[in-house]
């Protein structure tokens, strides 16, 4: 096999390097204009008005982070006018959910007028990816991420598995009407 | 028996207590004080404000909120955490050597401080300054027999303080080179030999430096040369080192620099080439006292500047009885004011010059260590023979 001789395409631009000026080479006045950027810098964060400094960092505990007003971070489950989880159990939000994180299983409810409940309703925070698809998915606004909180860290993985009741406490009463217009 | 001694002994004991107090204050207070509180405020809050950061300030003493002022805790957590680590030396390293090297390196900066006048002598008599050479006179008595000046704010005073101070500040190239040999390291053994080449090239251009003060002053006492920078120049301009030798300061405060292996000449480490150094196979407080050592070095050197360029403790026209502006009337002021601006004046000197180095170390970027050779053997080492040459005629001349 001989090798192929091949035009060389690669475009070569020559950069043009500026030769340093005998001020540059001693480095002093290149090093003064250093020194006092650091300077600069130095006192501008050391002033007691820290609105005034250019530090950027939030102290977190003591300053909480300001979220975004469309910010979705915590699920929660509407309630209807009773109190009772809004939930029919029809599976769309754990159909819809990309990351399989919602487990549901429906009970028959004893009141005539409502098909389903769901006697569990778990999700799987570790394997949440705050999508909001099952929002999106739900037909009867029973699932919500409006909350505007930031979920918990857990302590342990138990932790991580949100049941119905704490799902609901976060919850409140929805302006839908339950089952449609129509309903 | 030994009662002939015994006025001897009292006196001699209430010296020995003075200068016990002298050196607590002085080293353990002072010194020790600065360089641990470099290690935090220096290294990190410092450098953290200058990159817009805030620095640690998460550690708090006993849960208590207030305690979280300027990160001190995180300083106490360091210490408490040198003490407590296993203190490992290396298979196949010299185990007393390897112990005697930190020593090596902590102790000659801590020895050094017995030649740094903090004050001139005490006068134990009334002090009254000649209008016509602005020397002090010290007299008791009404006839104005001389008085006595007492050394209290100067460990030990002697005709070749300087000599010393610079003698002892060359002493930590042995610990160095004896830490890099001791372990067993490649790498502790490179940085080794890096530093003590690092440390004896700057050491020449320092000494040439120290020959043009020399040249100056006339003479190897610390305390007379900062008596003598308070003399003024055509009468109105204090005679310090920085304007007699304004390129010797220069010259001095980079070696200075490049001697205590801080940034930018911080080539005796080097993360992705030899790892820490001759420090690379030290732990616990053996690793802890040879950080130190290099912090209080800054503090020394930091010292030894502002004694030869900076006036020590003068403050500019300031004298025995107070202020004497030129063409202007005597601005008299009581001898113990003048003894705490003296003092305030050498601690403010001090902590400026090290606050300084520290500005310095976080702007410039690392030197290569051929760029270090260069710049002390093709520039330093020139220039300092450049400004002995010109000093030398200049002094012969005048």
């Amino acid at each position: 096999m001989s090798a192929k001789k091949t035009e060389n395409t690669v475009v070569v631009r020559k950069v043009v390097r500026r030769k340093m000026n005998f001020a540059e080479r001693t480095y002093i006045p290149e090093f003064a204009k250093g020194l006092a950027v650091t300077m600069r810098q130095f006192f501008k964060n050391s002033q007691p008005n820290v609105e005034k400094r250019d530090t950027f960092t939030r102290m977190y505990p003591e300053e909480k982070t300001v979220y975004p007003d469309r910010y979705r971070g915590h699920h929660r489950l509407m309630l209807r006018d009773d109190g009772q989880v809004r939930c029919v159990a029809c599976m769309c939000c754990s159909t819809v959910c990309p990351a399989n994180c919602i487990h549901i299983t429906a009970a028959e409810h004893d009141d005539i007028s409502i098909e389903k409940y769901p006697s569990v309703f778990v999700i799987d925070e570790l394997r949440c990816i705050m999508c909001g698809l099952c929002v999106d998915a739900c037909p009867c606004d029973a699932i919500r991420m409006d909350s505007g909180e930031h979920i918990q860290p857990f302590g342990e993985r138990g932790e991580a598995f949100l049941n119905r009741d704490l799902l609901m406490s976060k919850g409140s009463l929805s302006m839908a009407v339950q089952g449609g217009e129509n309903g | 028996m030994f009662d002939f001694l015994a006025p001897a002994t009292a006196e001699f004991l209430v010296e020995l207590l003075i200068t016990f107090v002298k050196v607590v204050l002085i080293v353990f207070v002072f010194v020790m004080g600065v360089a641990s509180a470099m290690t935090l405020l220096g290294d990190r809050k410092q450098s953290a404000k200058i990159q817009n950061r805030v620095g640690p300030n998460r550690a708090m003493l006993f849960g208590l909120p207030f305690t979280r002022i300027l990160g001190i805790p995180h300083f106490i957590a360091d210490g408490i955490k040198m003490i407590l680590k296993e203190n490992t030396v290396p298979d196949g390293a010299h185990k007393g050597l390897h112990l005697l090297a930190p020593a090596l390196v902590f102790a000659p900066s801590l020895i050094g401080w017995a030649g740094v006048p903090f004050m001139d002598f005490y006068c134990t008599g009334s002090i009254t300054v000649d209008p016509n050479t602005y020397r002090e006179i010290c007299a008791v008595g009404p006839n104005g027999e001389p008085g006595v000046w007492r050394n209290y704010f100067q460990i030990m005073n002697f005709n070749a303080g300087l000599l010393f101070a610079f003698a002892i500040a060359a002493v930590s190239v042995y610990g160095a080179a004896i830490a890099g040999w001791a372990s067993n390291s490649k790498f502790s053994l490179l940085g080794g030999l890096r530093s003590s080449a690092q440390m004896i090239s700057y050491e020449v251009s320092m000494g040439l430096c120290l020959a043009g003060v020399l040249m100056i002053f006339g003479t190897l006492d610390l305390n007379e040369m900062a008596r003598q920078q308070g003399y003024l120049l055509w009468g109105w301009l204090p005679m310090w080192g920085i304007v007699v030798q304004p390129l010797g300061f220069f010259l001095f405060f980079l070696a200075g620099m490049a001697e205590t292996k801080r940034a930018p000449f911080d080539v005796p480490e080097g993360e992705s080439e030899i790892v820490a150094g001759y420090i690379t196979e030290y732990s616990s407080m053996k690793f802890g006292i040879m950080q130190l050592g290099e912090y209080v070095a800054v503090v020394f050197i930091s010292a030894l500047i502002a004694i030869l360029f900076l006036g020590a403790w003068q403050v500019p026209f300031l004298f025995g009885d107070g202020f004497h502006f030129p063409g202007m009337e005597t601005i008299e002021i009581p001898y113990i004011v003048v003894i705490v601006l003296r003092i305030g004046s050498m601690l403010f000197k001090i902590l400026f010059l090290v606050w300084l180095q520290f500005m310095m170390r976080w702007t410039l970027p690392r030197f290569r260590y051929d760029q270090i050779m260069v710049l002390g053997w093709k520039i330093l080492l020139p220039l300092a023979l450049a400004n002995l040459v010109v000093t030398a005629f200049i002094a012969a001349i005048l």
